[in-house]
């Protein structure tokens, strides 16, 4: 493994800014939304840095990915939460990492099968550039170009705190 | 060893029978159906995953409900779906088992879905599908019923989450049961460690011990402190050749009532396959009771069977 | 035809000689062995180095499948496969069809198998009308259209006074009655050993009580009448005993083993293999133990090969509707090799239960290669291996449960009445 010469991030300073970020745009009719498992985490740790009470769910998009044909079933499927009315609702999707935007289409179209939502707003910690796809967050803490053969992944210490790993694929 | 249900690179390419079945694999279409109960929940029951897929029933043995719970499972799946009942009349005129599935295969089938009377009729047909081709095993003969076994152990791990810790009696006619058979083989994979069977002995196997179980021919004794009851449907058809004398009797001595039910833990659980005999294996008010799952059983049973065929139908 | 087949080694289970010794035939009979007779010159010589030289197999159990089985296999390719497999002689049961009840039937089998010059056949014929087990057949007739015995195949009597009355008859005239020990009721549907096995693959099964039975009913029957019984294909160690205990008892009691039942248990249905769905049933590793140790010690007396061939189709179906049978005829030799190496039984005491001990419970002269015997023989090589496949079997019954598997012995050539009949490439 060749050493990687890219200086990786603070990912906690990262989800304050992000924070920060969705404060203005969080309402009574605002859903928060994150993907499984890394968009997950960081809406269990948004949620009391936005200062008010937010509705809140989980995706689970292993059932619409489109690498089923390729790949078979993702082997570590969660159930989806959704404890809300997605009807009319200002949805804010969470994620770790944008990339391709092909999970971020798949989360939409899970999404749309609860129901039909006022919005979709797209918002990630870091946009590392590279879509496959028309779809762009519109809100981020950090964004980095990187290349197609390094894998950015957010993971979490034992106690709770994130941070950033920079790997080859295989 | 070679295990016929797996592919070379160790994923399920048919599910024929809960025997041999790694439990990681057992696991893993477990967990896989909990987000299929989700799915079930919301208004729109569909995902993609099976679109463009056709899912062939072949039922060389009857069954309305088997045959409508893969038939829901599937078009929630998105699939499309084919239901062929082959009579056995057809059959006696001279097609055999594997003409009838190659015949289907023109029809670009994915998956198999298959019931027939005689044990072993899922192996020989997996052993003879062209490569692409996935079985289901719906129930073949007195062998296996992995689908039921699946939806059983799921139910008990909903409701009992400490497998470790259990003890399960299974009820009834365990000698002609494929639905038992592969309840035992789930149970023990899994390891529950304490698996009971109860019956008299014109009902149970020759060596039925071998399959890991304890068995008791006393309902009350069998019955004391357990955990889950999973009762055993008895056809009629056992009244003749001198097995059983008469409905009446075997009620008596092994059907479950409120009385015997009380002898299990407080919180016990009461599981049927279904269809139920009220008052021939299983008592009205039992099967209606408040420790009864049997109408879970069946929700799960369509969850159960959405996530075998799309773990299937992924893998090559 | 004079051949001397030289540089051999010789195995005479009769005479009870391994040694390597020259055989030398002259008009279809042996007349010398180690020497040749005065003036004797070859026409041929078979250099048979490396190679046993033995008495031509005896095979007490094959299905030809004529007449009336004529879709699965014929006379010319049965006959065929014997001679391949090194069998000179071999004994029919009546199941064809029509059943060998009638004396015509059999006179007409004879003459077939005389016509094609190939090994000696030697026909059962039914004990009762059909195999119906209700009326006794005219077994003085058949045995002079040449029966060496009567039997019911796989169709058990059980109507016992029917049972009592035949054996009389037949021992009215010292006739051999060979039955197969199962109770039919007791096996009604059944089609595997009921244990185990059965259990986990929800296969109806046939309890060993369904032999021991029968056998107790046969012998006591036999006790009673005086009659002379062979027992067909055991599959159960307590078999083995009742028939040793009866034998110490000095009944006139013989019984044979099939090769497949020295080397298959239960176990080996394996994921519902047809081909492993025989009758009778394969049973427990308890019992394969007690029938090898039962072959070893002479409480059976001989090997089979039970060959009965099975149409391709018949078993491409779900285990219990699958036609029980397994062809034989081209394994006989290498089971019982491949036993005796497994048992650390002698080639010559191996030999001895597949031509001698056979030829004997007939009542035929073979099995033997003294001077004057006919010359019935056997060459072949022990310690080449060959593969299992329906491309090396001349018989029309490809089902084996040893398909795909290497077994050790070839048949190199079979010479009968001193003429080669066989010959391997």
């Amino acid at each position: 493994m060749s050493k990687i010469n890219i200086t990786l991030p603070d990912a906690e300073l990262l989800l304050a800014t992000l924070a920060e970020k969705l404060k203005p745009i969080v309402t009574p009719e605002t859903a928060l939304v994150g993907i499984h498992s890394g968009g997950a985490w960081i809406t269990e740790r948004l949620l009391p840095m936005l200062g008010t009470e937010v509705k809140h769910g989980m995706l689970d998009s292993s059932f619409y990915r489109d690498d089923y044909n390729q790949r078979g079933l993702h082997a570590d499927t969660k159930p989806s939460q959704i404890p809300f009315e997605v009807k009319d609702r200002h949805i804010i999707l969470i994620d770790d990492v944008f990339y391709t935007g092909r999970t971020i289409r798949a989360a939409m179209n899970e999404l749309f099968d609860y129901g039909r939502p006022a919005s979709i707003t797209l918002a990630v910690l870091i946009n590392r550039g590279g879509r496959e796809l028309p779809i762009a967050p519109q809100i981020f803490a950090m964004q980095m170009d990187l290349p197609k053969h390094l894998n950015l992944q957010l993971l979490r210490e034992e106690d709770g705190s994130f941070y950033l790993t920079l790997e080859e694929n295989d | 060893m070679f295990n016929p249900q797996l592919n070379q690179d160790g994923k399920l390419k048919h599910l024929l029978t809960i025997e041999g079945l790694p439990k990681a694999i057992i696991t893993q279409i477990l967990d896989t159906a909990e987000s299929f109960v989700g799915v079930a929940e919301r208004e729109v029951k569909k995902v993609p995953l099976l679109r463009g897929k056709t899912v062939c029933n072949i039922f060389f043995e009857n069954s309305t409900r088997t045959r409508t719970t893969f038939e829901i499972a599937a078009k929630r799946l998105s699939a499309d779906v084919i239901n062929l009942n082959v009579n056995t009349s057809s059959q006696s005129k001279g097609e055999t088992i594997l003409d009838t599935i190659d015949n289907l295969t023109a029809m670009h089938a994915d998956m198999f879905v298959v019931r027939h009377a005689q044990s072993g009729a899922a192996h020989l047909i997996a052993k003879h599908v062209a490569p692409h081709i996935h079985v289901v095993n719906a129930g073949d003969g007195r062998h296996a019923h992995p689908t039921q076994g699946l939806l059983d152990v799921f139910t008990v791990r909903r409701y009992k989450p400490d497998m470790h810790n259990l003890r399960v009696a299974i009820v009834g006619d365990v000698l002609h049961s494929r639905v038992a058979r592969s309840e035992i083989h789930a149970l023990t994979t899994l390891g529950v460690p304490e698996v009971r069977v109860i019956a008299p002995k014109t009902l149970l196997p020759t060596d039925v011990e071998k399959l890991g179980v304890h068995v008791y021919h006393d309902m009350r004794e069998g019955l004391k402190d357990v955990d889950v009851i999973m009762m055993l449907r008895l056809q009629n058809e056992r009244m003749v050749g001198a097995m059983l004398p008469s409905a009446q009797e075997y009620f008596k001595s092994y059907g479950l009532t409120q009385e015997k039910l009380a002898l299990a833990r407080p919180d016990a659980i009461v599981m049927h396959p279904g269809p139920m005999n009220r008052g021939v294996e299983i008592d009205s008010a039992v099967a209606d009771g408040k420790q009864s799952v049997i109408l879970p059983q069946v929700t799960y049973g369509i969850a159960v069977r959405m996530a075998v065929m799309s773990i299937l139908a992924g893998n090559a | 035809m004079k051949i001397h087949i030289k540089n051999g080694r010789l195995i005479d289970p009769k005479n009870k000689i391994d040694a390597q010794q020259d055989l030398y035939i002259a008009a279809g009979k042996i007349v010398g062995i180690g020497e040749p007779p005065e003036g004797y010159v070859a026409n041929q010589v078979i250099d048979a180095s490396k190679l046993v030289v033995c008495p031509g197999l005896v095979d007490i159990s094959a299905r030809l499948r004529e007449p009336g089985y004529e879709h699965i296999a014929t006379l010319e390719s049965e006959m065929q496969a014997a001679v391949a497999g090194g069998i000179t002689s071999l004994a029919c049961p009546p199941d064809t069809d029509p059943v060998l009840d009638e004396p015509g039937l059999v006179e007409m089998l004879k003459h077939r198998a005389k016509q094609l010059n190939l090994a000696h056949v030697y026909p059962l014929g039914a004990l009762t009308s059909q195999l119906a087990g209700k009326e006794i057949t005219e077994m003085s007739e058949l045995t002079e259209a040449g029966c060496v015995g009567f039997a019911q195949a796989d169709a058990a009597i059980t109507d016992t006074q029917v049972l009592w009355r035949a054996m009389q008859y037949a021992a009215t005239f010292g006739y051999t009655v060979w039955l197969r020990p199962e109770e039919a009721y007791l096996a009604r549907g059944g089609v595997a050993h009921d244990g185990e096995v059965a259990a986990r693959l929800g296969l109806k099964g046939i309890p060993s009580a369904a032999e021991t039975l029968a056998i107790a009913t046969i012998l006591r029957v036999a006790e009673e009448t005086g009659a002379k019984i062979h027992l067909c294909r055991l599959s159960t160690a307590e078999g083995v005993e009742m028939v040793s205990s009866a034998k110490k008892k000095g009944l006139q009691v013989s019984c044979d083993v099939s090769a497949n039942h020295l080397h298959l248990t239960e176990h080996d249905i394996g994921f519902f293999d047809s081909n492993c769905h025989l009758k009778p049933p394969v049973r427990s590793i308890r019992d394969k133990a007690g029938l090898s140790a039962g072959v070893k010690s002479g409480s059976v007396d001989a090997i089979c090969s039970d060959h009965t061939p099975v149409d391709d189709d018949c078993k491409l179906l779900p285990f219990a509707e699958a036609e029980a049978g397994a062809t034989g005829l081209e394994l006989l030799l290498s089971l019982t090799i491949k036993w005796a190496q497994q048992e650390k039984v002698s080639l010559l005491d191996a030999l001895y239960r597949i031509t001698t001990s056979p030829a004997q419970i007939l009542g035929i002269n073979a099995g033997d290669l003294s001077i004057n015997s006919d010359a019935d023989i056997c060459i072949f090589d022990a310690d080449i291996y060959w593969k299992v496949t329906s491309g090396a079997l001349y018989s029309q019954g490809k089902n084996s449960p040893f398909t795909g598997l290497e077994l050790p012995g070839k048949v190199r050539y079979t010479i009968i009445n001193g003429h080669i009949r066989y010959q391997s490439d």
